[in-house]
């Protein structure tokens, strides 16, 4: 490997993982990202992995629950992982890792405070790559049969009877 | 002669769609021996087929054919290509509709009158009042078996209503119970009652709320007098030499274009699509549009004052348990100037899932704000605000540049709050916040109105031909047998939700219309 004999510092690869140590998800290969504590990995085919890490924590920031695991974030956004859609995203996490460096950061992978990257995100809330990731999510995050649970949502009762013996007036707080 | 009818046969009424009116007319017809062909956008679903989940069953049955907006609601912005939440099935937005069966106030008939002028309002007096549809509401209340009318018992309160209700009595509210709902609430002939399964708005799995599809729809069938056809989507009203209607012609389900003759068109389209039929019909005779002498047509358009109020509390709720809309406070209904605003709402429980929560909570917003109230969904309770709004000659119907997949111009929805319509909410937002603080909540969230499911007044009702499109049998002044049958002929909206007067008048109409056919009238 070419960083074992090279010059002193990191490669770009060695300090994007770096930066991405900051959150919960890690380039780890080309084309292959996973969490830190490999709960969940994925492969990336049209875009940059680095592109996709930064895409699962902007998606977070967008709607941050501390209760849902990235994997969730991670499947909401892999759709934008195809050959038509991975220039306007790249072309999208490029403006937001600019933005990043404008105000001092390395990456936007790299603030460490989500009110920092908020910021970010407000000042861009009007473009067009801004508002197609935040509309895809809505649907994309929340209409993932996975996550309902964490919300206690519990989905088709059908199946089950409905809930006319099952707790439909069970409430005992009032 | 028994359907199926022929294409070039003109003693059929035909009948365009099949909801709360349409439906309901086509089956009252038939049973009183009126040949009848109810041409239906939509396909066919039935009980079995509906999805428990919200956004692919909102995929299976929403209207979903292009529509453009413009005006100042918020809909406009948030929702530009779907100013309605309406249905594209047999049986129309009944197979999506809470259940809420609600007489109109005797007061609510007659708006100008009692409200006085109102500026920038095109208010009008009904020209038919309480007395007069007394005997349909309790027709329509027996057809679609409304709890707490005639001998049947209220439904069971659930979660969410319990929160309501709580709440109501700490702040005084007097009328407060589980609904007059078309749902069953025993078992019922062919009618299982409620099993609380919740997802009323996705179509009833247990058949145990009424709907038009696989009501009346049915039971018109079983006559051999009706014919209904599916996927056939109206292009246009023909008429004749004399200006009296002839025929339509339709896409059938394989976008033939099909013409079927007809003694008499009645159109049920909801308040976008009937208009703009009207609009789109127009002739060297008419080029205006059919039965627009008054330009009345595609004017007045009402969505009702509406809005939402979520709760979040400590402790859980589960509010999606159970019927959707699961109580009613009425207290606010009444006439009452002193609170700032003429006619009055009615607030009703209402749940959404995980999935329309976090689309219609607060359209568009994101960051923490947003997220930490979905956190605690599990905590929520919800009611829906909806009450009068006025009638104003510039929210409307007309046709936009952009044309559907047959290529014909569809509507554009153009609607402005009224002043009195914006006072309305925000007294029922504080209402609605403090019945929840008044059981402990700990954070109220005033939710924007959703794209519209009462759409109403585009044709509206007249004695006066020049104030409005139809007379009081729904017959349009124009052209003698060419009828409306759906909510776009209300003259004014009241503060109730207008499907039991949808039906009542469906029941009425097609009452005069079979004894005018009888008597060679037609």
């Amino acid at each position: 490997m070419t960083q074992a004999h090279g010059p002193k510092g990191l490669t770009r690869r060695q300090l994007l993982a770096r930066a991405t140590s900051a959150s919960a998800s890690l380039v780890v290969g080309a084309g292959f990202l996973a969490s830190t504590d490999a709960a969940w990995a994925m492969e990336t085919t049209a875009l940059q992995p680095e592109t996709m890490a930064t895409l699962v924590q902007m998606a977070r920031d967008i709607y941050p629950h501390d209760q849902v695991g990235d994997e969730f974030y991670a499947t909401a956004v892999k759709g934008y992982d195809t050959e038509d859609a991975a220039p306007g995203i790249e072309q999208g996490i490029a403006k937001l890792n600019a933005a990043a460096q404008a105000s001092g950061h390395g990456s936007y992978l790299a603030m460490g405070w989500e009110r920092d990257r908020v910021d970010i995100l407000r000042a861009m809330e009007g473009d067009a790559f801004f508002q197609q990731i935040r509309g895809g999510l809505v649907t994309g995050l929340y209409n993932q049969k996975a996550v309902w649970p964490i919300f206690g949502y519990e989905g088709a009762s059908f199946e089950f009877g409905g809930y006319i013996d099952r707790g439909f007036n069970d409430i005992n707080w009032l | 002669m028994s359907a199926p009818f022929d294409l070039s046969d003109d003693s059929v009424v035909v009948v365009i769609g099949t909801g709360a009116g349409g439906g309901v007319l086509s089956n009252e017809l038939a049973q009183k021996g009126v040949s009848v062909v109810a041409l239906e956008a939509g396909g066919r679903h039935y009980p079995e087929d509906f999805i428990n989940d919200e956004w692919a069953s909102f995929v299976q049955l929403a209207w979903l054919d292009a529509r453009t907006t413009s005006g100042d609601w918020r809909v406009a912005k948030d929702f530009a290509g779907l100013p309605a939440w309406i249905v594209k099935s047999v049986g129309g937005t009944t197979q999506h509709w809470a259940g809420a069966s609600l007489r109109f106030q005797e007061h609510e008939w007659k708006a100008k009158t009692a409200y006085g002028a109102v500026e920038g309002a095109s208010l009008l007096d009904w020209p038919i009042d309480a007395a007069e549809m007394d005997p349909w509401y309790s027709k329509a209340e027996d057809k679609l078996q409304v709890t707490r009318t005639g001998d049947r018992p209220g439904l069971p309160g659930s979660n969410n209503y319990k929160v309501f209700e709580a709440g109501a009595k700490a702040l005084g509210y007097q009328d407060v119970h589980t609904g007059r709902m078309a749902i069953s609430s025993k078992e019922n002939g062919d009618r299982i009652m409620c099993q609380q399964t919740g997802f009323c708005f996705q179509g009833c799995k247990w058949g145990a709320k009424w709907s038009a599809g696989y009501h009346d729809i049915e039971q018109g069938e079983a006559t051999g007098n009706l014919e209904v056809r599916p996927q056939s989507h109206v292009a246009r009203i023909l008429h004749g030499d004399d200006g009296k209607v002839t025929g339509v012609e339709y896409f059938d389900a394989d976008g033939n274009l099909q013409m079927q003759k007809a003694r008499v068109v009645c159109l049920a389209g909801n308040s976008f699509e009937s208009p703009r039929l009207l609009l789109n019909s127009a002739s060297s005779m008419f080029p205006d549009g059919l039965a627009n002498s008054s330009g009345q047509v595609g004017k007045n358009y009402m969505r009702h004052m509406t809005g939402s109020v979520y709760a979040v509390f400590d402790k859980p709720v589960k509010m999606w348990r159970g019927t959707t809309m699961a109580g009613i406070i009425t207290d606010e209904s009444r006439h009452d100037p002193s609170r700032g605003f003429v006619g009055g709402y009615e607030m009703e429980t209402l749940s959404l899932g995980l999935p329309f929560m976090a689309a219609f909570l607060d359209p568009g917003a994101w960051g923490r704000e947003f997220t930490t109230a979905l956190d605690l969904y599990e905590n929520m309770a919800g009611m829906w605000l909806v009450g009068e709004d006025m009638p104003q000659e510039k929210n409307g119907v007309t046709l936009s540049d952009t044309k559907d997949q047959y290529g014909l111009p569809v509507a554009n929805v153009h609607f402005d709050d009224h002043p009195n319509d914006i006072a309305m909410r925000n007294h029922a937002y504080q209402q609605g916040q403090a019945v929840y603080d008044a059981v402990g909540a700990t954070r109220t969230f005033p939710t924007p109105p959703y794209p519209s499911t009462h759409n109403l007044g585009t044709n509206r009702m007249s004695d006066d031909a020049s104030m409005g499109v139809v007379n009081r049998w729904g017959q349009t002044h124009d052209i003698e047998n060419l009828f409306i049958s759906d909510g776009s002929q209300f003259t004014t909206g009241a503060a109730e939700n207008p499907t039991l007067t949808i039906v009542a008048l469906a029941i009425r109409q097609a009452d005069h219309l079979a004894g005018e056919l009888g008597k060679g009238n037609l």
